[in-house]
């Protein structure tokens, strides 16, 4: 243990002395260490682990207390399935459409030489990347909804324009991940160093030749990272649509809460949870991509 | 970026975030038949049920920070001073959470709470599962939104421990005499402040905003009052909305000050990676 940390404890410049060597007590404190992190153990046991387990049990329990995979095939058939499709539908096109206006956003911003701007839109951008769910959908209701300023003001609804539908839902969900977008891809941006465009423009490049070779690949893996985030958020996201759309638009966090709250037939609860693996599984594959792709860009930004 | 397209591009996006903030604050000022009027945001203190749920997302908050900060510091600073092994148990603990989307987890409690009455009705366990759905203040809400806070919570407490040399500190305290918590209390968390801040600030948005877990099990704290009062009056849970994006903004520019009272210390830090930048 002490070999370990010593590399880091002489970069750190700390005394070598202590880092010498076995000490007296070390072995104690070691055990020591484990204790202190008990009850975080306990609690997430508790509050995560049991819940976790209670629905991969729900969700393979068919008829009285028999296992097998009716509820799953159930959630991923019918109107489940349009609920997922829709879902993994809605999150890609606003992770997609987050990605570019995010980029583009914080290419502004990062461009401009102007310093307050730049802190204004950052500050910004961290509240709105946390300003989801209710109030975002009643802040959209008062703008675009039915008797929204917006809407009556320009007569929006006498062109077929519904707020309560796939496309408002978009709008309203890019409200947040452009943000998120934005403070995902700043530092990035801050990385790209100006040595390096004026290393390849004294080679002869072009600003096109540029980007092609030096700039989007440093940036891939902070794109491809935050587009899975984003896409993770969208897909997670059920306080906006379930304030703003009620269950009009098919997405399978709208699904697991009509059929936990019995709004649909009896003995649904198991297929809720059928669902609700289903979401883990999609999450899972998320993170399994970002947390890679996330550790891969702070290596060009060290 | 040329500069006609970084201007187009900022005015889109100044057009896009401003317009829903200034088309809400019309929508509830300017009322048709009244004109302009106050009225919305004067009936929000005397609207049945407003006190109450505020009262209790505030309590609901107050708790969460205060559990989430006793689990995860000493498991953190523990992990920095004496146990390598434990920090990357303790990463992939606190980013397990990540992978459940909040109406999963709250799936998987429902079913849980489910286990009082229908399996442990006969033996002491059931007051428990009775005492944590307590409406008053249900205890299931403070669990599940200390789970979530998790990761970010551990995020914010891992980068500010890396900023500090804790083992020196702790050392330094050890060797002047002070005991253990005392080495933990004034020498490694006023080091903390930034982060500790940081991550009070993130729990406190989250639970303050939530919705997804109270409503579905059934209780009623702040966000799950706005949806109930805008079914009687869309324009006083409007106000709400926009007073607590407000309340937010406030916070963040209180701890962006806060944070930056304390840069003397980061100094070296940042003319390092300046050095580099130039060199």
């Amino acid at each position: 243990m002490t070999l370990l940390d010593s590399p880091a404890r002489a970069s750190a410049g700390t005394s070598p002395a202590a880092g010498a060597g076995p000490r007296p007590g070390a072995l104690r404190r070691r055990s020591w260490a484990w204790l202190a992190a008990l009850p975080l153990f306990l609690v997430v046991a508790v509050a995560f682990g049991l819940p976790a387990l209670a629905m991969a049990d729900g969700a393979f329990t068919v008829g009285d207390g028999g296992y097998g995979l009716d509820n799953v095939t159930r959630s991923v058939d019918g109107a489940y399935r349009t609920a997922l499709l829709g879902s993994v539908k809605l999150s890609a096109l606003t992770a997609a459409a987050g990605t570019l206006f995010g980029l583009l956003l914080a290419q502004a911003v990062v461009s401009s030489r102007g310093r307050a701007l730049r802190e204004a839109v950052l500050t910004a951008s961290g509240v709105l990347a946390n300003f989801g769910g209710v109030p975002l959908a009643f802040a959209f209701v008062a703008t675009l909804g039915n008797a929204g300023v917006l809407t009556t003001r320009l007569g929006l609804d006498e062109h077929g324009w519904s707020l309560y539908g796939f496309w408002g839902l978009a709008l309203t969900y890019l409200y947040f991940l452009v943000p998120l977008m934005v403070l995902t891809v700043a530092p990035a941006l801050d990385g790209l160093r100006v040595q390096w465009r004026e290393a390849a423009r004294d080679c002869g490049a072009s600003t096109w030749q540029y980007w092609r070779h030096v700039g989007v690949p440093v940036l891939l893996p902070t794109l491809l990272g935050g587009f899975v985030l984003l896409f993770g958020s969208a897909f997670a996201a059920y306080a906006t649509a379930a304030a703003m759309v009620g269950s009009s638009v098919p997405l399978v966090t709208l699904q697991i809460a009509d059929a936990l709250s019995g709004n649909v037939l009896v003995g649904q609860e198991n297929v809720a949870l059928a669902l609700s693996l289903d979401m883990v599984l999609v999450a899972a594959v998320v993170m399994a991509v970002h947390l890679p792709l996330q550790r891969r860009s702070t290596r060009w930004l060290a | 970026m040329a500069r006609l397209t970084r201007s187009a591009v900022l005015l889109v996006a100044g057009v896009y975030f401003l317009v829903p903030l200034l088309a809400s604050a019309v929508f509830t000022l300017d009322i048709p038949g009244q004109g302009l009027t106050l009225s919305s945001y004067t009936a929000i203190l005397g609207a049945p049920g407003f006190t109450g749920s505020l009262l209790l997302s505030l309590g609901l908050a107050a708790a969460t920070v205060v559990l989430v900060l006793l689990l995860t510091i000493p498991a953190a600073v523990a992990a920095r001073l004496s146990a390598p092994r434990l920090r990357p148990v303790l990463e992939v603990v606190c980013t397990l959470p990540l992978v459940v989307p909040p109406v999963a987890l709250t799936a998987g409690l429902g079913t849980v709470l489910r286990w009082g009455p229908e399996k442990l009705s006969t033996t002491p366990l059931y007051q428990t599962f009775v005492a944590v759905q307590n409406p008053d203040f249900p205890f299931v809400l403070v669990l599940a939104y200390a789970v979530m806070a998790l990761p970010f919570v551990y995020r914010a407490l891992d980068a500010g421990l890396r900023a500090v040399d804790v083992r020196t500190l702790v050392e330094a305290a050890r060797d002047l005499g002070a005991s253990w918590p005392r080495a933990l209390v004034s020498a490694v968390l006023p080091n903390l402040r930034g982060a500790l801040l940081n991550a009070s600030f993130l729990t406190l948005a989250l639970v303050l905003g939530e919705f997804t877990v109270a409503s579905l099990l059934g209780f009623q704290p702040f966000a799950v009052w706005i949806v109930q009062a805008s079914g009687s009056d869309a324009r006083l849970s409007v106000a709400v909305s926009l007073l607590s994006l407000l309340l937010t903004w406030v916070l963040l520019l209180a701890l962006t000050t806060l944070g930056n009272r304390r840069r003397p210390s980061r100094t070296p830090r940042t003319s390092r990676t300046a050095e580099r930048k130039t060199s």
